[in-house]
């Protein structure tokens, strides 16, 4: 060390998360071929209204959003803090001979009679146990929470909006409700054997990391993974380990949806998940905010790009009301919550027009009398128009109305006053949008032999065409209006026109056109520079560089903080940099040699040796077979196994120098 | 004048000339200074002067009120009097006596005032000078008063009408000029111009001579007008002198004020006095059209192409040009572009509209829109080109659709790009759909035809189409429909139309259950065209009541919108005429019939939209006519149950028509009215249906009498009009009866009269006693209804639009302004 020199310790953020194989090539080994999908198994069961039972068991390919699972790194000097911004959670399900007990045959598929199970987000590329943070963007990508939280020993802090926890919540509860109504004792595992996976007919085949499935977590664990989340809200800033500043923006998808800046003094990265700026219920979307951003990490845009919601919104109304007037009935198959809003508060205005004003219709879920008021409630995430009815005072949502007016009418399931209610020709909401569990799949038995009914499909989350796969031969008509409110190529395009970032980072398949559309040169990112795109499982480094670090250097030696009381950071103390450092004192001055050696002779030491090298000295203690290697600005004590030994010279050296 | 207007005159001068009592109406002096020029037209303005000083006092007092203190509006104002009094040369020297002309127009006047700045004012100097310019005398005033450099400046005014005005006067002044030396061209070769005139012509020519694009422009403007309003041989002359110049712009790159060089050669082009000679006129335009630019070339193809005596091979070239971009598209889509000829012509500079299509999204759909419209217009005209490439045309339209709803799948990168630009794109498609609905008049291959429909039920089936688009889809499918003049009863044949309709009505049915009003309303009228055309057809008749169609319809007049209520309205009347209605499972065709008379009938008395009981009332009017069925079953339980409420209804226009179902019934009783000119050939009468005393007891018992007399003294004209035809025409129908009158029976008549004039008077609500057919006839008789047909032809503001009036108007807003200021303290 140089006399007058300050050396500043770093914040520990480098001891954060570790790549658990460093050796992962750039593309994912598993399969090339699929990035951006992942597969999903779900069983379902055929239930008679009045008596359930299991009938159909199926394997349903699920195409997954693209790429909303992502792993984005900021790389600040040569610490890495990988802040996970949300995980897709996409139920996926598992396949002959020696499991023909599993298998099932149906109209040419074979599916896997199973309970279902669902693929994990990605967990070899991180050890999740070593992640600090993660932000979950919007309540559709926080369905695999409970699997992190609870088996992987992960620790940090979850951040989310306080809509995104509640609506979050509802939808596992659906979910785990709809998978304990139909408790099936075992899982069908023979299939999964790899020797015979490769001899079943697609998509099981297909079908990667089956060995890593797991069943549907229970409702204790969704509790105590919500306990974890710190709530957060629009433009909060919060700060992580004083190194970068996290804040999440109103993106106008769901309510609650968030995108995010991560900034540091110097750089800003935006992190822009499923956002919207059509009109719907939620809050707009904060574009101001991501102005001047160094990198916008794009994700989340539509999955249906050539679908626009206002056309879908007029083929779902013309379709339904089409076969309530020919006496037939209607089945929707949602989610709890999200576009279900939408579509209520359109046909509010529309079953008049329609003359459909007799018509009921039935929202059966177990979360959703829950679902209808929390949206009710939750004004300030709400869109302008929304808001300023709260004070009027009146619901913001026109479902109050429809609800007081009986035209809607909401059942936790379809026994108890359901069955004392229903009345046809009717339309019924209800989940799961997979098909393959939940009330959905009585209503599917009922009405799947009638040329009359009509089942629509809005989420679009899953090929319908897969999705009804279990229930051929249909004679029910199926329409799909998927709508999908998120960014689109144009309104892409415009927000980062407006936006200006300085780089563009997005999924590999937002580059090019879809596969089935080559042509379609409409529907990719068009922006100068040229995106910079990545795969799944490849680990990019932002491109920027840092230069400037700001630093705020006190007169006085700062108070000595006191020591932190337990493990928070529990894991960090065997790691390469403990997790103390940050509290010891600073130091300055030089070590002249020739005191440093008598002082080591005071003390015991013989045989010592100086060698002068380029940048200062080595100071050789043979019988100890130690090295002090005393540099310019740093002292390295080398000693083999003999922490002892280290610790004693270590005090020695830090004799000649000054602590403050 | 009128005397009164005389007497008033003076006080509106004082208001005028009264800094402090401002005209709030502007309007006010635009209709006074079309007064005083219908004024002047018809007499001597010097005389008028000289019988009102008040004018020429008014206009001293302008010029010797301080320049601040005048109004810019009656400072304007005076300027285009005084002009207007100008036009006269007699009045022009009385004016000039006092200077008052050269203080109003000089350089000392209003031009060096601060009030200058205002537009009103520079608008008002222009057209005051455009007044006076109109004889000898006035061209040596502009000329010496510096006017014409005035103008020049004013060419570059920041105000558009100001410059347009100043340019509009050159030409003017040029004309005038010019005037005298129509008669030998020759002698104006040189400098045998007229002083004034070659000042422009000077100036023009160093315009033209310019760098700076605006002055070419101004230069160009002037010279369009010239050629547009002069048609005198020294136009010719000019041409010659200054044509080379104009063509010397096309070697600038680029080149400047392209858009107005193509206004100045259509407008050279179309003078009739270039009709025989060339002057090289049709070389500029054939470089013209190979390097403008192909969005600039386009206005001047299409203009070139709708000339009567262009040279063929101009013509080739300019359909060249409009063609190029729908050929590119065609190309770069991989479709065979056309006959070989046609493609041949179009490869000349195909790559210059190859990169504007592909440069910009912007730039891609403007030309296409632009070309689409162009070819739309062109192909209704006598002039569009014998060899019009019906074929190549309907693929480029087809493909432009097809590129819009993103379904085509080009192979090469410039179809790919094109795909990007256009995809959902709704002002192309609008544009493509017109155009394709114009081409359903040609002949087209049934491969073709096939395409057309496939693409056209495509943009219907989609549900990206906005409805606009789906509009326009409707549109155009009910031409192609019906001009492919294949009826449906070839449905058999398996040609595309008919086959097509199976298809369509499925799209029918979905499109009448749209959440979006506009394209149910969209879908009904289409119904309703389609049906008018083609109900009458089996197979039609067939595809139509085996679909929801006219379940779906009968439920649209309940809708929640007005106007849809209104089409279904027509719809339904149109089906049920057809006897296409919705038969519903359970109940007979006749149940069905009552129900839709009995829903219309509530629509007509209930809705509280005036759209919906406007249709109702058109269709009630039309089975009465057409003897609907269930209307010719009971013609007078018809009638008396619509006439109550059509008369009672607050919209005009129901009423109107109510009192037209009533003369459709009248006709059907009495006979059609005698023909009015006495030659002509017509049938021997034929006896009214009914003995008139019956017919005319009928008419009271029905209240129609009491319907028309009402409508007589109806606040709308149209109703009281129609009401007083009505009535003549039974007043001359019962002529024969008027011997039923016997004498003494008078008094009758007496309380009738009295009830119509408290209805005149405005007292509606006063009842009319149950009318005979005596007081009938006595009434109709006694009325001077010819008199009140003459006085209801007049325009209701007659009256208030004398000049007189428009006086005391001026000077009662003045007034009203004055009470409000004392009010003020």
């Amino acid at each position: 060390m140089v006399p007058g020199k300050t050396t500043l310790p770093m914040m520990p953020l480098g001891r954060g998360a570790r790549r658990k194989n460093s050796q992962l090539p750039r593309r994912s080994r598993r399969q090339p071929a699929e990035t951006g999908r992942r597969f999903l198994d779900l069983r379902s069961g055929e239930v008679d209204i009045k008596h359930p039972k299991v009938r159909h068991e199926t394997v349903l390919p699920v195409r997954a959003p693209n790429l909303t699972m992502q792993y984005p790194q900021v790389q600040i000097n040569h610490h890495y803090a990988r802040l996970w911004t949300g995980h897709d959670f996409y139920p996926q399900f598992p396949s002959f001979a020696t499991c023909s007990k599993e298998l099932k045959e149906c109209s040419g598929h074979v599916f896997v009679d199973s309970v279902p199970e669902f693929c994990l987000p990605e967990t070899e590329l991180i050890d999740l146990s070593t992640v600090d943070v993660i932000l979950i963007s919007n309540y559709h990508c926080m369905m695999a929470l409970p699997y992190i939280t609870e088996h992987t020993g992960f620790t940090g802090t979850v951040y989310a909006t306080e809509p995104t926890v509640q609506i979050g919540r509802l939808l596992m509860e659906e979910l785990v409700n709809f998978i304990e109504r139909v408790p099936k004792a075992q899982s069908a595992s023979l299939w999964k054997n790899k020797d015979i996976q490769r001899l079943l007919p697609s998509p099981l085949k297909d079908a990667v990391e089956v060995s890593t499935w797991r069943r549907c977590y229970t409702m204790q664990e969704v509790n105590s993974a919500l306990s974890k989340i710190q709530l957060v809200g629009y433009s909060q800033k919060i700060e992580l380990f004083g190194a970068v500043q996290v804040t999440p923006l109103s993106s106008g998808y769901a309510l609650g949806s968030s995108n995010w800046i991560i900034q540091s003094h110097y750089e800003k990265v935006s992190y822009v998940s499923g956002s919207s700026l059509l009109t719907t219920h939620p809050q707009p979307m904060d574009q101001t905010s991501l102005k001047n951003s160094d990198v916008l990490v794009l994700t989340g845009l539509t999955q249906i790009p050539t679908a626009n919601p206002d056309g879908m919104v007029g083929e779902f109304c013309s379709n339904l009301a089409l076969t309530v007037r020919n006496g037939g009935n209607v089945l929707v198959p949602c989610y709890p919550s999200g576009v279900i809003y939408d579509l209520l508060e359109c046909l509010y205005q529309y079953i008049d027009s329609a003359g459909l004003s007799s018509i009921p219709f039935y929202f059966i879920s177990p979360v959703a009398n829950s679902s209808l008021e929390f949206s009710q409630i939750f004004a300030e995430w709400l869109c302008h128009n929304k808001q300023s009815k709260v004070y009027l005072p009146e619901p913001p949502f026109p479902h109050a109305e429809l609800i007081q007016t009986n035209k809607l009418k909401h059942y936790p399931s379809i026994h108890g006053d359901f069955s004392n209610d229903f009345r046809q020709p009717c339309v019924v909401f209800t989940g799961h949008p997979s098909l393959r569990f939940g009330d959905v799949v009585h209503f599917m038995e009922l009405w799947g032999k009638s040329s009359l009914n009509t089942v629509i499909f809005t989420e679009p989350d899953f090929s319908y065409l897969e999705a009804l796969a279990p229930y051929q031969p249909l004679a029910m008509k199926c329409i799909y209006c998927p709508i999908d409110t998120r960014l689109n190529f144009i309104q892409v395009s415009k927000l980062l026109k407006e936006v200006q970032p300085l780089h563009v980072v997005c999924p590999e398949q937002y580059t090019q056109p879809p596969p089935a559309q080559s042509h379609r040169m409409d529907l990719m990112i068009d922006c100068q520079p040229p995106p910079m795109s990545y795969r799944r499982a490849e680990v990019l480094a932002l491109p920027f560089k840092r230069r400037y670090e700001k630093i705020e250097i006190m007169p006085e030696p700062p108070p000595r903080p006191a020591q932190p009381t337990s493990g928070k950071k529990r894991k960090r103390v065997s790691d390469d940099v403990p997790d103390c450092q940050v509290l010891k004192p600073l130091l300055s001055g030089s070590i002249p040699v020739e005191q440093f050696v008598q002082t080591l002779e005071k003390h015991g030491f013989s045989d010592i040796k100086v060698e002068d090298t380029a940048k200062g000295h080595i100071v050789l203690l043979q019988e100890a077979e130690t090295l002090i290697q005393i540099e310019e600005d740093s002292t390295h004590i080398i000693c083999d196994n003999d922490e002892m030994l280290r610790v004693r010279l270590r005090d020695l050296v830090l004799k000649f120098l000054q602590k403050f | 004048m009128d005397p009164e207007c005389a007497r008033l005159l003076p006080a509106l001068c004082a208001v005028l000339a009264d800094p402090s009592q401002a005209v709030a109406d502007d309007t006010c002096l635009e209709k006074l200074l079309d007064w005083f020029k219908t004024v002047t037209e018809a007499g001597s303005s010097l005389l008028l002067l000289q019988e009102n000083p008040c004018l020429v006092d008014l206009l001293t007092h302008v010029l010797d009120l301080k320049p601040q203190n005048v109004s810019p509006r009656v400072l304007s104002f005076s300027l285009c009097l005084a002009g207007t009094f100008a036009a006269q040369e007699d009045c022009f020297e009385y004016l000039q006596q006092g200077q008052l002309l050269l203080g109003l127009f000089g350089e000392a006047g209003p031009l060096s005032w601060a009030a200058w700045s205002v537009p009103i004012v520079r608008s008002g100097w222009i057209r005051g000078l455009r007044s006076l310019a109109q004889h000898p005398s006035a061209l040596h005033f502009l000329g010496d008063s510096g006017a014409v450099d005035a103008l020049f400046s004013l060419q570059g005014d920041s105000s558009l009408f100001v410059a347009s005005a100043a340019s509009q006067l050159l030409v003017h002044i040029l004309a005038l000029s010019m005037q005298g030396k129509a008669a030998g061209s020759s002698s104006l070769q040189g400098s045998a111009w007229p002083a004034c005139a070659q000042k422009i012509v000077d100036h023009v020519e160093a315009c033209l001579c310019s760098t700076a694009a605006p002055q070419v422009t101004q230069a160009l403007n002037v010279l369009t007008t010239t050629f547009g309003r002069c048609h005198n041989p020294w136009t010719e002359v000019l041409w010659g002198q200054l044509g080379p110049l104009v063509a010397h712009l096309l070697e600038n790159e680029p080149i400047p004020a392209a858009h107005s060089l193509v206004d100045l050669l259509l407008s050279v082009a179309r003078s009739p006095v270039f009709a025989s000679a060339d002057c090289g006129l049709w070389e500029t335009t054939a470089r013209m059209l190979s390097c403008l630019s192909p969005s600039q070339a386009g206005p001047l193809a299409l203009g070139t192409l709708k000339l009567q005596n262009c040279p063929q091979a101009l013509r080739s070239q300019a359909f060249g040009v409009l063609l190029q971009p729908l050929v590119c598209i065609l190309r770069a889509t991989a479709q065979a572009p056309g006959p070989p000829g046609v493609l041949d012509e179009t490869t000349e500079g195909s790559s210059m509209t190859v990169d504007t299509l592909l440069s910009s999204k912007s730039a891609c759909v403007g030309l296409l829109c632009q070309t689409l419209a162009h070819l739309e217009e062109l192909q209704p005209l006598p002039q569009r080109p014998l060899h019009w490439p019906q074929t190549l045309l309907v693929e480029a339209a087809v493909i432009i659709l097809k590129l819009c709803e993103g379904s085509v799948a080009p192979s090469s990168s410039e179809g790919g790009r094109l795909c990007g630009a256009l995809a959902g794109c709704v002002r192309v498609q609008r544009a493509a759909l017109d155009f394709l609905g114009t081409l359903s008049q040609g002949a087209t291959s049934q491969e073709l035809m096939l395409q057309v429909f496939a693409v056209l039920l495509e943009t219907l089936e989609s549900p990206a189409s906005s409805p606009t688009v789906l509009k326009k889809a409707f549109q155009a499918t009910l031409r192609w429909l019906l001009d492919s003049s294949l009826p449906p009863s070839s449905l058999d044949l398996g040609l595309p139309a008919p086959l097509f309709l199976k298809e369509l009505f499925p799209v029918l049915q979905k499109r009448l259950c749209s959440p979006c009003w506009e394209v149910r309303d969209s879908a009904l009228e289409f119904l309703t065209h389609l049906t008018a055309c083609w109900g009458g057809e089996a197979d039609f008749r067939e595809v139509l009541l085996a679909s929801e169609v006219p379940k779906l319809t009968w439920q649209l007049l309940r809708d929640p919108e007005s106007y849809v209520r209104a089409s279904a309205v027509t719809a339904m009347g149109r089906l049920s005429s057809q006897g296409l209605q919705a038969a519903s499972e359970s109940s007979g065709h006749l149940e069905v019939q009552q129900g839709l008379v009995g829903e219309l009938l509530h629509i007509l008395s209930v809705d509280s939209e005036g759209f919906p009981r406007r249709a109702v009332a058109r269709v009630f009017t039309e089975w009465l006519r057409d003897s609907h069925a269930d209307v010719a079953r009971d013609t007078e339980w018809f009638v008396a149950t619509v006439l109550p409420m059509v008369s009672r209804d607050l919209d005009w226009e129901v009423r109107a028509q109510g009192l037209e179902l009533v003369q459709v019934f009248l006709a059907q009783t009495l006979g059609q009215s005698s023909p009015h000119c006495p030659y002509v050939v017509t049938l021997p009468k034929a006896s009214p249906p009914s003995p008139l005393p019956e017919v005319l007891r009928t008419l009271c018992q029905l209240q129609v009498f009491d319907f028309a007399f009402r409508a007589l003294f109806d606040c709308d004209r149209p109703v009281a009009q129609k009401a007083c035809d009505l009535l003549l025409f039974l007043k001359d129908k019962t002529a024969p009866c008027s011997g039923l009158q016997e004498p003494g029976e008078s008094s009758d008549v007496t309380s009738v009269e009295a009830t119509l004039q408290r209805w005149q008077a405005g007292e509606q609500g006063q009842p009319l006693s149950t009318l005979e057919p005596k007081e009938v006839l006595a009434a109709l008789r006694s009325m001077d209804l010819e008199g009140l047909q003459s006085r209801l032809a007049e325009s209701s503001d007659h009256v208030e639009k004398s000049p007189q009036s428009l006086l005391q108007d001026v000077l009662a807003t003045v007034a009203v302004l004055e009470e409000n200021v004392a009010d003020c303290y």
